[in-house]
């Protein structure tokens, strides 16, 4: 196996509310290996998206420790970009400028401003926006928003990039096509992805790993599921694959029998 | 929000507050010129009848509020007492304004150099609070430690009446002139304060989140992050401010006296020219509508479609 750019150890997270103490994740163990495409899914509410802002040290575990790359997550950082769900593109900023941004933080100190311009405009380019350098978030549609998004994320050229329901507010259509934009992405940069999902057709589609996640209060892991289907993967291929559909069903499993929601 | 003094009703407060009232009376003024222009740019394939149905439909509602409002007024002033009519003032207004900027000495100077004292009263009072209020301001909003040590000064001082603090200034300043501009410069401060705090405050957590992964230095968030985002807030501060600034300079300057249109009209009424108040008033009003429609204009060029 190759280097392990994540790990987490026994990490646990409550909240204090008025009610008392709320546990919302315990003993969690995960290690992430570099180039892995891990993906994290259960139902709302399951803490998924509490491990991942773990990760990113977004918030600080109670209980447990986070490493990334050998040393303790005490904060966030640029190697652990971030893709919002909600994109979070500055809207006063042009598509350009909100990735030149990023990279400046990065690679401010040894590159100058033309190397820097580049990087941001190749990220652009590597999502299909480099059409629309100048233009302002409002003027773009969502999909494309989260296209900025990531080409921010990736343009750090971070250790790992961490996305929580990067398409989630999408329409299917174009779901599918960031999707398989992601995967050519990935086959190009080898990039080590954690990705938080409520979406079986996408987990699948898109991991290596998949983490299922318990149901709250004090959810914790579940399954792993290995995904071993070969890569570059095409989704109209894969619809009548044997393993792409026994994967599937491995997952609705778990999720529509072993974790059945209580109705909310 | 947390415990802070800074709270949106505070804020709506002092929306719904002085500033915005005496503005109204003269909104009503205003839009009697537009149907001239709306009518020359019509586009010749919608049919006449459905343009002037529409131009009556904008213009007629003001147009009805200022007859509405002439006719109280000559009501008023027909029935006795000893307020002039409109016509009695129409006629001193013509004779004002044939020459607004005629200079007999500091004692009598036209209207105009009397409006434009005020302004430049109002612009340097303001525009020190603005230097002070606007930074104190980013600091009450990004540090909650400030904004607990200071909650209590702002509290108690805001609601004092700027006119209060006249005599310190006169102490102070000696002279009767940057006393007036130190109470310009109190009254413009709160709503200062208040709304870039206010502002900072409300910076959506997504940004920060931003700021945070890509661990952005306390000078970029300031200048890329917090500065953009704040300045829809920091500009409806200046516009209260400069509204409330804009009432108080008539009172201030009936207190010191000099030249300024506060002055103008005390002086008038020592003079006994009620029609000449009146004028004033106009004039007042349509100043302060004026300072507030740019204001807004301003900010209409700042607000990004946040979507």
């Amino acid at each position: 196996m190759s280097k392990v750019i994540v790990k987490v150890e026994n990490a646990g997270m409550s909240f204090d509310t008025k009610k008392g103490k709320f546990v919302a994740l315990r003993d969690i163990d995960l290690t992430i290996a570099e180039g892995e495409f891990v993906t994290l899914i259960g139902h709302s509410g399951c803490g998924k998206s509490t491990l991942l802002n773990l990760i990113a040290g977004l918030t600080l575990p109670t209980s447990g420790n986070l490493f990334c790359d050998g040393r303790e997550i005490a904060g966030p950082g640029p190697e652990r970009a971030v893709v919002f769900q909600n994109h979070s593109l500055l809207p006063w900023l042009t598509c350009r400028e909100n990735v030149l941004l990023a990279v400046e933080r990065v690679f401010g100190r040894k590159e100058g401003k033309g190397k820097l311009k580049a990087r941001a405009e190749a990220a652009l380019e590597m999502v299909h926006m480099d059409h629309a350098l100048d233009k302002l978030p409002h003027e773009i549609s969502g999909g494309m928003k989260q296209r900025v998004g990531i080409a921010r994320a990736f343009a750090m050229e971070p250790k790992i990039l961490l996305m929580d329901e990067p398409f989630g507010a999408l329409d299917a259509l174009t779901r599918a096509s960031l999707q398989d934009e992601l995967n050519g992405v990935m086959e190009k940069t080898g990039a080590t992805v954690v990705m938080v999902t409520h979406d079986v057709d996408e987990a699948v589609l898109l991991s290596d790993r998949i983490v299922m996640m318990t149901n709250g209060p004090a959810a914790t892991i579940g399954e792993i599921l290995e995904v071993k289907l070969a890569r570059p993967r095409d989704r109209l291929k894969l619809a009548h694959d044997h393993d792409f559909v026994e994967y599937r069903a491995a997952l609705l499993e778990f999720l529509y029998q072993k974790q059945v929601k209580k109705a909310a | 929000m947390s415990a802070a003094i800074i709270t949106s009703d505070k804020v709506v407060q002092m929306t719904s507050g002085a500033a915005a009232t005496p503005v109204r009376a003269a909104n009503e003024a205003a839009p009697v010129v537009p149907p001239v222009v709306a009518a020359a740019s019509r586009e010749p394939r919608t049919p006449v009848s459905e343009i002037l149905l529409n131009i009556f439909k904008a213009v007629f509602p003001p147009i009805a509020g200022m007859v509405l409002l002439i006719a109280v007024w000559a009501l008023l002033a027909g029935s006795g007492g000893s307020i002039p009519g409109p016509l009695p003032v129409w006629e001193a207004a013509k004779v004002l304004f044939a020459d607004p900027f005629y200079n007999n000495g500091p004692n009598d100077l036209g209207i105009g150099w009397n409006v434009l004292s005020s302004l430049q009263r109002v612009g340097i009072g303001f525009g020190f609070a603005a230097l002070v209020g606007i930074p104190l301001g980013f600091i009450i909003g990004r540090f909650a430690f400030m904004n607990a040590m200071l909650d209590p000064i702002i509290s108690l001082l805001r609601p004092v009446s700027p006119l209060a603090w006249l005599p310190i200034g006169l102490l102070v300043f000696k002279q009767a002139d940057p006393a007036a501009t130190w109470t310009i410069f109190i009254c413009s401060i709160w709503p200062m304060i208040i709304n870039t705090a206010v502002g900072v405050q409300r910076v959506p957590q997504d940004y920060m989140n931003v700021a945070r992964v890509l661990d952005l230095s306390e000078w970029k968030i300031v200048t890329k992050i917090l500065f953009p985002s704040v300045l829809p807030y920091m500009l409806t501060g200046i516009r209260l401010s400069i509204g409330t600034a804009w009432l108080v300079i008539v009172a201030a300057e009936m207190l010191t006296g000099g030249v300024g249109i506060g002055f103008w009209v005390w002086d008038e009424w020592n003079n006994l020219k009620v029609e000449h108040i009146i004028i004033a008033i106009f004039v007042i009003g349509i100043v302060g509508l004026l300072l507030e429609q740019f204001l807004l204009l301003l900010a209409r060029r700042f607000s990004y479609g946040n979507s």
